[in-house]
């Protein structure tokens, strides 16, 4: 596999210069990810609008993979219900982790579309776990509601 | 006497049937010779039976081997008595064992345990879980600017209340070596006691427990060229005969019954249940391959090795070579600007160069060098100049697919 394959423009384009980086003042729940393999940390801050993500940001410090993974999670995740955010999730996770593909609804497919260079982890199994962390740290986030709660990718 | 690495690495098969190989990884653990790799089947197929136990020529011949074994452990350690040599599943189980053995006995509330900032999980975390229950101290001495060990800060943090001095001889996250003859002699002076990790140490250079005289020294077979699963504890005889067992079992007892047991001699005593027979057996051979390359031919390779790459990284530009003090030995811990640790590790395994990214088992040194982790290369007697030259022609190439 060559190397572009893995490290794709937008993957090295989110990893250097990560979107919604910040501490989101009006966050509703916010979880911390620890990936305590390689010392990765992430904070994902999200507000809740009702059944709504009205908005979502992280912050952290890890390898271009979980950076880019947080950043494209938070453009995507905005504006959309918890329903639709957990079949983003579900599909994202399967393909990366080879699992038995699930889909998304059509109204999705861009969205599953633009997390499609993050699937090439799959083939080095170290490394998937850099792209699920900050998915699993906003399910955390959503799950322990205010209080924040640490995650360790399984 | 020199060593030549491309003659070695037909001994070790991982090499043929992984062609391109740059392996770079030998602090992590070591590859394994035919000698050890045939010698372990061959065991099992012609004389494996239990030991310590059958009354059998094929029992009497395995304990034999075992016990073989471990007088060939002594006599690389160059300790007194082969009963100065525990078995263990590696330098963390033989830590362990002291901790809870001697530490669980001798320590008590007020006492302090010496440890450094370079020192690997497994000699920071068993002295935690004791000190929680019994409630001493653990003090860290630190590292210098240049990061290696800060020895006059070591030597006042040594005091009446140190009862154990917990060090590496060879920091496996950065390769500092540290001068542990020397801090035997300035514990002993304050009447503590001295454990040294041989982990990184035992496979590149010599080892002589009297000379250093040191009370305990661990180390694991698996960084030797040996099996994975089996490792000494060396303690002075004095010293084990008064540690209390460590685990119960068969093995370890004279005699049992509902009251009372009364326990074995060491090692014996150490070493509860069916051990790890081919383990010390294939352990024996590794270190059969190791004196028979030399140990003082393996230094000056590893030493050679290490000043070619310290020289090649200073070459590159972005590339930060990771302080180790006045004196590195076969490790080299890397920084690249702006690429993560496990980015570059993945992109050098695009090109077959295989490293360790991570922490490396020692968060507390990576937290004071204010690293989240580094990338690290180490040496083995089967690497020379071209891998050093593949691992810098691939941080370049990964240079570049970051630069944009």
């Amino acid at each position: 596999m060559d190397l572009r394959d893995l490290y794709q423009d937008i993957i090295l384009d989110h990893g250097q210069h990560p979107r919604n980086f910040h501490k989101l003042d009006h966050a509703s729940h916010f979880a911390n990810g620890h990936n305590p393999l390689c010392g990765d940390r992430v904070t994902v801050y999200v507000e809740l609008d009702g059944n709504k993500v009205k908005d979502v940001s992280f912050e952290g410090r890890g390898c271009a993979i979980s950076q880019a993974s947080a950043s494209l999670m938070t453009e995507i995740l905005k504006g959309k219900t918890l329903d639709e955010a957990d079949a983003l999730f579900k599909s994202f996770h399967a393909k990366v982790t080879g699992g038995s593909e699930t889909g998304v609804p059509a109204e999705l497919e861009d969205d599953a579309e633009r997390l499609e260079p993050l699937t090439g982890v799959k083939t080095y199994p170290a490394r998937v776990k850099c792209a699920t962390l900050a998915w699993h740290a906003f399910e955390a986030a959503l799950k322990n509601g205010r209080i924040g709660a640490t995650v360790k990718t399984e | 006497m020199s060593l030549d690495p491309q003659a070695l690495r037909r001994d070790f098969p991982i090499f043929a049937n992984n062609p391109g190989l740059v392996f770079l990884d030998s602090a992590a653990s070591s590859q394994k010779p035919n000698a050890v790799i045939d010698g372990v089947a061959n065991y099992y197929r012609t004389d494996y039976a239990n030991v310590h136990r059958g009354v059998y020529r094929l029992s009497a011949k395995s304990t034999e081997l075992y016990e073989a074994a471990r007088a060939r452990v002594r006599k690389f350690l160059n300790a007194k008595h082969d009963s100065e040599i525990v078995f263990v599943r590696g330098a963390t189980e033989g830590i362990n064992l002291v901790a809870y053995s001697w530490g669980g006995t001798f320590l008590k509330e007020g006492d302090e345990v010496l440890l450094t900032e370079l020192e690997h999980h497994a000699n920071i975390v068993p002295w935690q879980i004791l000190r929680d229950r019994i409630g001493f101290r653990i003090v860290a001495a630190p590292i210098d600017t240049t990061g290696g060990l800060d020895l006059p800060a070591l030597e006042k943090m040594i005091t009446p209340r140190t009862k154990l001095v917990g060090v590496t001889q060879l920091a496996n996250a950065t390769g500092a070596m540290v001068p542990v003859e020397t801090i035997a002699r300035l514990a002993h002076a304050k009447g503590a006691k001295i454990l040294v990790d041989g982990c990184q140490s035992a496979p590149r250079m010599p080892a002589d427990v009297q000379a250093l005289d040191c009370d305990f020294y661990v180390f694991s077979g698996h960084k030797i060229y040996g099996p994975t699963g089996i490792g000494a504890l060396y303690a002075k005889k004095a010293i084990l005969d008064a540690m209390p067992p460590f685990q119960g079992g068969g093995d370890m007892i004279l005699n049992v019954t509902f009251e009372k047991t009364l326990y074995q001699e060491p090692p014996a005593r150490f070493e509860a249940g069916t051990p790890d027979i081919s383990g010390a057996i294939g352990l024996a051979m590794a270190l059969d391959y190791v004196d028979a390359i030399g140990r003082d031919a393996i230094l000056a390779h590893e030493e050679a090795l290490t000043g070619y790459g310290v020289d090649k990284i200073a070459s590159l530009p972005g590339i930060r070579l990771v302080g180790a003090g006045q004196h590195r030995l076969g490790i080299l811990s890397v920084e690249a600007e702006g690429i993560h640790p496990h980015d570059l590790a993945t992109l050098l395994d695009m090109n077959k160069v295989a490293v360790r990214a991570g922490h490396h088992c020692a968060q507390p040194l990576m937290d004071k060098l204010n690293l989240g982790a580094t990338t690290r290369a180490s040496f083995g007697v089967y690497n020379d100049e071209r891998d050093i030259d593949a691992f810098a022609a691939a941080l370049q190439a990964a240079q570049k697919a970051f630069k944009r």
